[in-house]
């Protein structure tokens, strides 16, 4: 606003009202996000009405039709060609509809569906006191080890206010890689942050353990957000609006208005280079990137195998959007700038999850680790700054997260009395007494160490050739160095299932629903197809390539 | 008509399929199956051949492109086919001798059980072989060149039970296998000059190519050459393959395979042309290889080596002959079709023999056969006459051109090449005479063996008697229809090239310089063995005898050299890979497993931990995000 738009303001009263325009919300470009997170909000309800019996049922109808329907939607959209040439702002400004956006979402929503499944598994666990529960606790607030904790037990108590939770989260997530301005994104990230701290804690075995991930992981995602938030309110000092679009220009010295309250910070570089970095530590912490990737370890370790699966892929899908956008739309023109921090971080992300790996004993904080070399692989698909760049990197986020969901999944199915039996010891032989698993399982580690035929190869063949065109030669050869030494530990699973002896107190493999069943088999299926014929998929990423700003 | 050409190839290669693929229920039958389809190759060679005369010289060559084979940009390899004068002249030679010799086989291998095998795989040969003379480029010669290397290591091997054949059957291969290597190399060096490897681009190409390359690459063209062929150095392998059936040394490894370096140099013509050294070296391993296997076979008392050493020694002949290039290929072709007559009659002779004899195969103990096996003696002699080159008959024809072209070669070369190939003439005609003397002629010295069992000589059966008889006409009169008027140098003309050689003296005393090395050689050996008692026991000999007897030292020298050699280069290779290479490997391993465990000591479990380190992260990230605007 400039001094007589002021002025006027408090001299022309008379004929306000007329001037306030409603807020114009295109709903339909905002069908995916608005459906899920309606299916929430009468998952809530469903809580609040529903007998308990028949809870279960109705949360998984409504959940698996909110998915559905909103990734109808979003297909919807994009053959419509909001993903291409009818790709635009909406929502006043605050959510962007373009290619990217819709193909985050799509993978976001399939991935939470196909995660959805296994929250739902009920088979794997023994029944308890006639009762087939899942892996989430019978009562969260009830202390472990306490007699609430047995009554609830006994009472067959499930808690099925995940169902709404995880839609919660889906929706905060649909919004985060879409968001077209800092509140938004801000605002998104705490959405979809606040249930996944709270799925953490569910679990129905080793509950302390669960409940310690989920702290540790609330307060230093706690910690990042303040960061970021600290980050938002420079970078407003510096453009005078938390909008991508006029930061962006502000960045390129096109911007036109000046805020006079601010004109004594705007434009000031050192604002915008510190608010920029504080928001990218903010999305790095989400995707797990060296050094602020110690959560990760711990909270995959902790948390209930179905929500590491779960966050393991759309956290990293959803934050990888985000961090695509802020940096391809608002800060191309400080490129020069964050280049070269970011290809250090890349390089240490993906050395130091592949050495660290080397040692693991436990499968899921293997897998946590792994999780870290691959966000470094991704990283660098991002620092490319070509279009090849977004797409391969929007092509590996979508095979990565099935892979991931799939082989959670299987980590679910290996169990003994304690549950599942994640040491790695306990893994040998297992080719031997369950062929079909471990075989699966091989496949999908095949996958994260990128051998051919598979759409880990596929993937990191992508962002690498995008890195090498974009000028980042040496991530490349640090990326192809990273693989060599992930490779190792990938394989040393797959000697240790088929080339050991099987110990004679060794796990059994539950047989599960056709829930998770489907979560492996899809997995299995994007992986062979992706490996084996990548290219339809890698040209739907092509296209859907381009920002709107 | 040039959609025949495959038949040529596919009617054998169904036979080998149907043959080794059919199982025991083919057992009764299979030497019938094998013969027919290697006789209807025959019938449709002479059907294209008939064809190919009606037409004008110019315009013989018949081409049949089958199907794209390896089709990928700039690397054409195609599945293609060409029948000219050359590949003809093979044909009828492969298909013609094979036939005759699957016939002989009838007789020869009845009492084996397993005969259809063994048919099974004289068809994989002539498929292959077909194939290696029939191919339009030299990936698709490659194929056919494994093929009948793979089909010989079969037969030669093909008594496995014993570790002789056995032995004799590894070593054939891995010397073939260096030649092979010289062969591949050539192929590739030809596509990365030429850009294709087809016969027509390649040899039209090779005026505009450096002479150096030219070089590289026929020099590996006469390694090839060398392994298929048996020259020396590579020569070590063909007396141990006699462990093969007798039926197999007639055909691969007297009249056929050992053939195909004499093809390849001849069919790689312009090349050699363009490269005189690489022509200097063929002609130099070529006159090297006829004097060592003529000495050697002066030395041999097992009547199949003698006659492996006389093949290695007339192959020589025909290596030098193509050394000499334009006034030399059509001789070294002419010299090859006769040689696969007569040396195949031979060896059927010798099987004969041996069929008669109970498989003894030392001469020492033959002698006065003639009264015994009439046929086989008759025939048998007039393949010993071709051989030495006996006025009128068809090695008189063939060998004597070579003579006259190797002087022909002019200056100090020619006269060397000249004299060791008329010194050639006189040992063959020596130990030739020596081969027939002692099996044929003075006292039977044959004795009963410690079981007991006195060997009954007599004629062998029909089947194989007849072919002996037809490859004997092929002796007698080929050279002569070949070489009056000059038949076979208008026939082989147009694809070869001929240039007239002039030799320093007149062809005539050449002629006449041959005739009496011929009767000089054939006297001595008379002297030695036809007017003494011949001893049972091997006298010790003189040095040069014993080294003879030994192959002239040759598996020593290998032995020494390479298997030592090479021993000891394995070792001190194991020992690097042992101490350095693995030394890196597990070292790096092990400092990356110490790193990891010292970084994983960073995750300890404390939030408090974890926050700081994100401080000095975002720290980090702030510092080095500013300096980069500084910088």
């Amino acid at each position: 606003m400039s001094a007589s738009a002021v002025h006027s303001l408090w001299t022309t009263a008379a004929d306000p009202i007329s001037k306030i325009d409603a807020p114009k919300i295109e709903y339909g470009q905002l069908s995916p996000t608005l459906i899920v997170i309606g299916a929430a909000i009468v998952g809530i309800l469903v809580e609040a009405f529903v007998p308990r019996k028949s809870r279960y049922y109705v949360q998984m109808f409504v959940s698996v039709v909110a998915l559905t329907a909103a990734f109808a939607a979003v297909v919807g959209l994009a053959t419509s060609g909001y993903g291409t040439t009818k790709a635009g702002i909406a929502a006043m400004g605050a959510i962007a509809v373009d290619g990217p956006a819709l193909f985050l979402q799509g993978t976001i929503l399939l991935a939470g569906l196909v995660g959805l499944f296994t929250f739902a598994e009920r088979r794997l666990d023994p029944e308890a006191h006639g009762n087939r529960v899942d892996s989430f606790a019978a009562q969260a607030a009830s202390v472990p080890g306490s007699d609430s904790e047995q009554a609830a037990v006994k009472a067959g108590f499930t808690t099925t206010e995940v169902f709404p939770l995880l839609l919660f989260a889906i929706g905060g997530m649909l919004i985060f890689p879409s968001a077209n301005d800092l509140l938004t994104l801000f605002v998104a990230l705490e959405v979809f942050s606040l249930p996944l701290y709270l799925l953490c804690a569910l679990a129905r075995r080793k509950r302390l353990m669960s409940q310690e991930a989920a702290v540790k992981y609330f307060l230093l995602g706690a910690f990042a957000s303040a960061f970021t938030l600290f980050g938002i309110a420079l970078l407003y000092g510096y453009a005078g609006s938390v909008s991508y679009g006029t930061i962006a220009q502000v960045v390129d010295g096109t911007v036109k208005d000046v805020n006079p309250a601010l004109a004594d910070t705007m434009g000031n570089d050192v604002l915008l280079l510190i608010g920029a970095a504080m928001i990218v530590m903010g999305l790095l912490f989400k995707v797990g990137a060296v050094p602020f990737h110690m959560w990760t370890p711990d909270v995959y370790q902790g948390a209930p195998t179905p929500v590491t699966g779960f966050m393991a892929a759309a956290t990293k899908v959803a934050a990888f959007g985000a961090l695509l956008r802020l940096l391809y739309v608002v800060l191309p023109g400080l490129r020069w700038d964050w280049r070269p921090v970011m290809m250090g971080i890349a390089v240490v992300t993906m050395l130091g999850g592949a050495v660290v790996a080397i040692t693991q004993t436990d499968i899921k904080r293997l897998l946590a680790y792994s999780s870290i070399a691959h966000a470094g692989f991704i990283l660098a698909g991002v620092i490319a700054m070509t279009p090849d760049g977004v797409s391969s990197v929007l092509f590996y986020l979508g095979a990565y997260s099935f892979v991931t969901i799939g082989a959670f999944a299987v980590v679910t199915l290996v169990r003994d009395a304690g549950g599942e039996a994640t040491h790695l010891s306990k893994w040998a032989g297992l080719g031997r007494r369950s062929p079909l698993v471990a075989a699966v399982f091989a496949v999908f580690l095949l996958a994260f160490a990128g051998i051919p035929l598979t759409s880990g190869f596929a993937g990191k063949f992508a962002v690498f050739k995008a890195a090498a065109e974009g000028g980042a030669g040496t991530l490349v050869v640090v990326g192809v160095i990273s693989s060599a030494i992930a490779a190792f530990f990938y394989i040393r699973v797959i000697v240790l299932m088929f080339f050991s002896e099987p110990r004679p107190d060794g796990p059994t493999v539950a047989v599960p629903s056709p829930l998770t069943m489907t979560a492996i088999g899809v997995g299995v299926a994007v992986t062979v197809v992706l490996g084996v014929a990548p290219q339809y998929f890698l040209d739907l990423a092509n296209q859907a390539g381009v920002f709107v700003r | 008509m040039e959609n025949l050409i495959a038949l040529l190839v596919a009617a054998p290669l169904l036979g080998a399929v149907v043959l080794l693929c059919g199982g025991r229920r083919l057992d009764a039958v299979g030497h019938w199956i094998g013969t027919a389809l290697a006789a209807c190759s025959f019938v449709i060679g002479v059907v294209l051949f008939v064809d190919m005369l009606g037409k004008d010289a110019e315009h013989r060559a018949l081409m049949q492109h089958l199907f794209s084979w390896i089709p990928v940009e700039g690397f054409q390899a195609d599945v293609a086919f060409q029948l000219d004068q050359l590949s003809m002249t093979f044909v009828l030679l492969i298909s013609g001798v094979g036939s005759l010799i699957h016939v002989y086989s009838i007789g020869y291998m009845e009492h084996d059980e397993r005969r259809r095998r063994f048919f099974g795989y004289l068809n994989l040969f002539l498929a292959a072989m077909l194939m290696l003379v029939l191919a339009d480029n030299y990936l698709l010669l490659y194929v056919g060149w494994e093929g009948v290397g793979l089909a010989s290591y079969l037969l030669i091997g093909f008594w496995q039970h014993k570790p002789s054949a056995a032995t004799a059957a590894k070593k054939a291969f891995l010397v073939n296998r260096v030649g092979d290597m010289g062969l591949s190399i050539a192929i590739m060096l030809m596509f990365t000059t030429f850009g294709t490897f087809a016969f027509g681009p390649v040899l039209e190409a090779t005026g505009e190519t450096s002479e150096g390359k030219l070089t590289a690459i026929a020099l590996m063209l006469l390694l090839a050459a060398c392994g298929k062929s048996a020259q020396v150095p590579l020569q070590s392998w063909l007396g141990d393959a006699m462990e093969g059936p007798t039926p197999v040394s007639a055909l691969i490894h007297a009249a056929t395979m050992v053939t195909a370096g004499v093809y390849l140099i001849v069919r790689s013509g312009e090349i050699f042309n363009a490269a005189p050294d690489a022509q200097l070296v063929v002609t130099v391993v070529g006159a090297v290889t006829l004097l060592f296997g003529a000495i050697v076979g002066c030395a041999k008392d097992d009547i199949k080596k003698a006659l492996a050493g006389s093949t290695m020694s007339q192959i020589g002949y025909m290596i030098l002959a193509a050394g000499l290039g334009p006034i030399g290929y059509v001789f070294a072709i002419m010299h090859l079709v006769t040689h696969g007559f007569f040396k195949a009659g031979l060896f059927l002779g010798a099987g004969s023999v041996m069929h008669g004899m109970n498989d003894e195969v030392d001469m020492r103990k033959y002698g006065g056969l003639r009264t015994y096996m009439p046929v086989t003696f008759v025939t048998f002699g007039l393949g010993y006459l071709a051989i030495i080159g006996f006025p009128g008959l068809s090695g008189f024809f063939s060998k004597d051109k070579i003579i006259e072209a190797a002087f022909a070669k002019g200056g100090t070369e020619g006269w060397i090449l000249g004299g060791v190939a008329l010194l050639g003439a006189a040992i063959t005609a020596y130990y030739m005479t020596r081969v027939m003397l002692m099996t044929f002629f003075g006292e039977k010295r044959w004795q009963p063996d410690e079981n007991g069992n006195e060997p009954h000589p007599h004629e062998s059966p029909r089947s194989m008697t007849i072919p002996m008889i037809v490859l004997a006409f092929g002796s007698v009169f080929a050279g002569g229809i070949f070489a009056i008027g000059d038949r076979f140098l208008h026939w082989l003309e147009p694809v070869t090239e001929h240039a007239h050689g002039h030799p320093p003296v007149s062809a005539l005393t050449v002629t006449l310089a041959t005739m009496v090395v011929l009767v000089i050689g054939a006297g001595t050996a008379y002297v030695q063995y036809g007017r003494r008692p011949m001893p049972v026991v091997a006298p010790r000999g003189s040095l040069l005898t014993r080294a003879a007897r030994r192959d002239l030292l040759q598996d020593d020298f290998n032995h020494v050299v390479l298997v030592r050699g090479g021993e000891h280069l394995t070792r001190s290779l194991v020992y690097v890979d042992h101490t350095l290479v693995d030394g890196v490997v597990n070292g790096t391993a092990a400092s990356m497993g110490g790193l990891s465990g010292r970084l994983r000591k960073l995750q300890n479990g404390y939030a408090r931990s974890y926050a700081v380190s994100m401080f000095g992260g975002v720290a980090i990230l702030i510092a080095a995000t500013l300096l980069m605007r500084a910088v």
